[in-house]
């Protein structure tokens, strides 16, 4: 019996030496990287938020299945903050003063961002926004990086477009949300450059269900040659039904919010037509072999369409650019705030889903006007615009 | 102002109009039978488009409609037989924070049944580029749709609270409740019949309108504040009031857009209506004597 009880303790012994090897493994894995996320899931930006959330889980998924960035996984901890510029502040200093993450990526829209600009600047917590607005990093905030194309550029290739039709007077139209308003300004104030004459300039509440009166009212200014309208809200769409149920049929322009192909459906007949700038994802199929963006977006849109059975927009784009910057700059730099930031900042030449980011001490953006394409509306889908 | 343009602001804002008297209407029937107002009207409205939508899959259009609306209508029984018809004489107050709580829970759950895009049901005649020309002004033959079911509705209404026993038991139960029970009336029955008639009219509301304004989760919202506002401005409880105010309200929205800009929409309308309560606080055709008797 005794003997029998030894042997036993010599098993459960001989267990626990091979067991030792085991959890020394463990103990050799590097500590998780905790990154945070603000996004607008819910509310009124949830078109944003959705995708983009759905997309930062997929990747963290992904790199964690792979065993990390360079032995580190992936804590990734996604906060909602319903574009709510309030929750987006008070989830920001919960991130970096009790999660205490090592990087935030988001929030989803460009006023929230302007909102946390300065805790995360306070917080020395790298932030990758994945909202438009070109004030978020012009002036340059040392820890503020945002991935989608500036707004300056979306206007300057939407004029570029209104001059080659030969038209010269146009009507601007806006949502009143952060990315309205700054669009709107960028508008009014490049149109000069272009020797282009703002007829009409009106902004419209980002609940609005009905423009038809607002289309009246422009319509009947006969001068108006184009129509721009700046804004990441349904509204884009209803627009669009309006102004052609009017009989309206002036070229309609839209800011690079339009990239959402769900738009498309909901405007339906009516967004045939439409030009717009949009990064490279919405084309991807069409693209030259030879395109550096090629290989990136083909593999974004695969997962995602594969992964979630919905149609890849350029807003989860913008987070997986977020995201792969920062695996970038993690792999470069290892597990150290501060030199992170450094390496974001010496990214050249990475092909994302925005376009080719080329970051420096004085643009913490990336991109420059090539990154956008002008995209056109044709059958129900996205195809590239040839011009007249 | 050109005649042509007048014309287009007066069909925008009957658009606008006729879908706020329509949520309006569902405000006054409950507030007719119960005498409180229910907050989650706006989310009938919602759920209408959102089911027709997703039943539009497998049914064809009108069956669709017919079932989203037959769908509504056992929510707003059920939402009444949990929430409501259990408490002893609720006050006023209490009632409203309750309906207030349901709304936000049905905006959630759609939040999760149906996520946070924006869908609709395909317009009934045409597409989204069709218009029709009526002298000189065109508009969205779906416009017509939603003026020929409100009015339908309406007339549909006033019929069968004048004539059918079921109307009439149900205008004894809100003229007074004892005396109501004292002949015999089932008064919560009459109570939960009311949740389901005016979740039925939410919910038809909301698809006809699904084509012209998009359905989102909470799209309700929105919509039931207007709907409020143009019940009161009505005179609660009157539904060819709330059309009338309706009306009233959408051009009022309309036609502020030809003078000032349109940022200001929101800002003269509630101005307005404003002014009108301080003047006639029952409302523009609510009677001052019948708002007396009232709780609320």
């Amino acid at each position: 019996m005794k003997n029998m009880f030894s042997k036993a303790v010599l098993v459960v012994a001989a267990m626990g030496l091979l067991a030792v090897p085991v959890i020394s493994a463990a103990q050799d894995a590097k500590e998780a990287i905790k990154v945070g996320a603000v996004l607008a899931v819910t509310g009124p930006a949830s078109f944003l938020g959705g995708p983009e959330a759905r997309t930062l889980e997929m990747l963290a998924d992904e790199v964690n299945a792979k065993g990390g960035i360079s032995g580190h996984k992936i804590d990734l901890i996604i906060k909602d903050s319903g574009a709510n510029p309030e929750k987006a502040i008070s989830f920001t200093k919960q991130l970096i003063e009790e999660e205490k993450v090592f990087a935030i990526l988001g929030p989803s829209t460009s006023g929230e961002t302007m909102k946390i600009k300065k805790i995360v600047e306070e917080g020395k917590t790298p932030l990758i926004s994945c909202a438009a607005a070109e004030v978020i990093v012009n002036p340059v905030a040392k820890y503020v990086f945002k991935t989608p194309q500036k707004d300056s550029y979306a206007v300057k290739k939407i004029y570029g477009e209104i001059k080659n039709l030969g038209l010269s007077k146009i009507a601007v139209v806006a949502g009143n949300t952060g990315f309205g308003k700054a669009g709107k300004g960028q508008l009014l104030k490049i149109a000069p450059e272009f020797g282009l004459e703002v007829v009409a300039a009106e902004t419209y509440d980002k609940k609005s269900t009905d423009l038809s009166a607002l289309v009246a009212k422009l319509m009947a200014k006969k001068d108006i040659q184009a129509v721009v309208n700046w804004s990441i809200v349904p509204a884009q769409a209803i627009i669009a039904k309006n102004m052609r149920q009017a009989g309206w049929d002036v070229p309609l322009f839209q800011s690079h919010g339009f990239g959402n192909i769900k738009y498309v459906e909901a405007a339906g007949a009516a967004a045939e037509g439409i030009i717009f700038p949009a990064g490279r994802l919405l084309i991807a199929d069409t693209l030259a072999d030879s395109d550096p963006q090629k290989q990136v977006l083909i593999k974004y849109k695969a997962d995602y369409e594969g992964k979630y059975k919905e149609t890849v927009s350029t807003f989860g784009g913008h987070a997986y650019d977020a995201f792969m910057l920062l695996a970038q700059a993690i792999e470069a730099a290892g597990a150290d705030k501060e030199k992170v930031r450094d390496a974001l900042e010496n990214i050249k030449n990475y092909p994302g889903t925005g376009g080719v980011f080329s970051f420096s001490a004085e643009d913490h953006n990336g991109l420059g006007m090539d990154a956008f394409v002008m995209l056109t509306v044709k059958d129900g889908k996205f195809v590239s615009y040839q011009g007249k | 102002m050109t005649s042509d343009l007048f014309f287009q602001f007066l069909f925008a804002g009957i658009t606008y109009g006729i879908m706020y008297g329509i949520v309006a209407i569902g405000f006054n029937i409950i507030y007719n039978t119960t005498g409180i107002i229910n907050f989650a009207q706006g989310e009938f409205v919602m759920l209408g488009g959102m089911l027709s939508i997703s039943l539009l899959t497998v049914l064809p259009l009108p069956l669709a409609i017919a079932g989203a609306v037959l769908i509504t209508m056992l929510i707003g029984a059920l939402i009444e037989i949990v929430f409501i018809r259990w408490l002893e004489s609720p006050s006023v107050l209490r009632l409203i924070i309750i309906t207030i709580g349901i709304s936000i829970l049905i905006r959630e759950l759609a939040l999760h049944i149906w996520g946070e895009s924006v869908r609709s049901l395909p317009y009934f005649y045409g597409n989204e580029i069709t218009s029709i020309e009526l002298g000189g002004v065109r508009i969205s033959p779906q416009v017509l749709w939603v003026l020929g079911v409100c009015s339908i509705v309406v007339a549909a209404l006033s019929v069968f609270f004048k004539v059918t026993p079921l109307g009439r038991e149900m205008r004894a139960c809100s003229a007074n409740r004892k005396a109501a029970i004292l002949c015999g009336i089932n008064t919560r029955n009459m109570v939960t019949f009311s949740f389901m008639l005016s979740a039925g009219i939410g919910a038809l509301a909301g698809c006809v309108m699904s084509p012209i304004t998009y359905t989102q989760y909470d799209s309700g919202t929105a919509l039931a504040i207007k709907g409020f506002t143009v019940a009161i401005l009505g005179g609660l409880g009157n539904s060819i009031g709330a059309v009338a105010a309706g009306l009233l309200l959408g051009c009022l929205e309309a036609f502020s857009v030809s003078v000032v800009p349109l940022a200001f929409q929101d800002a003269i309308s509630i101005a307005i209506l404003l002014v009108i309560l301080f003047v006639k606080p029952h409302g523009i055709f609510g009677s001052s004597e019948a708002a007396r008797l009232k709780e609320f």
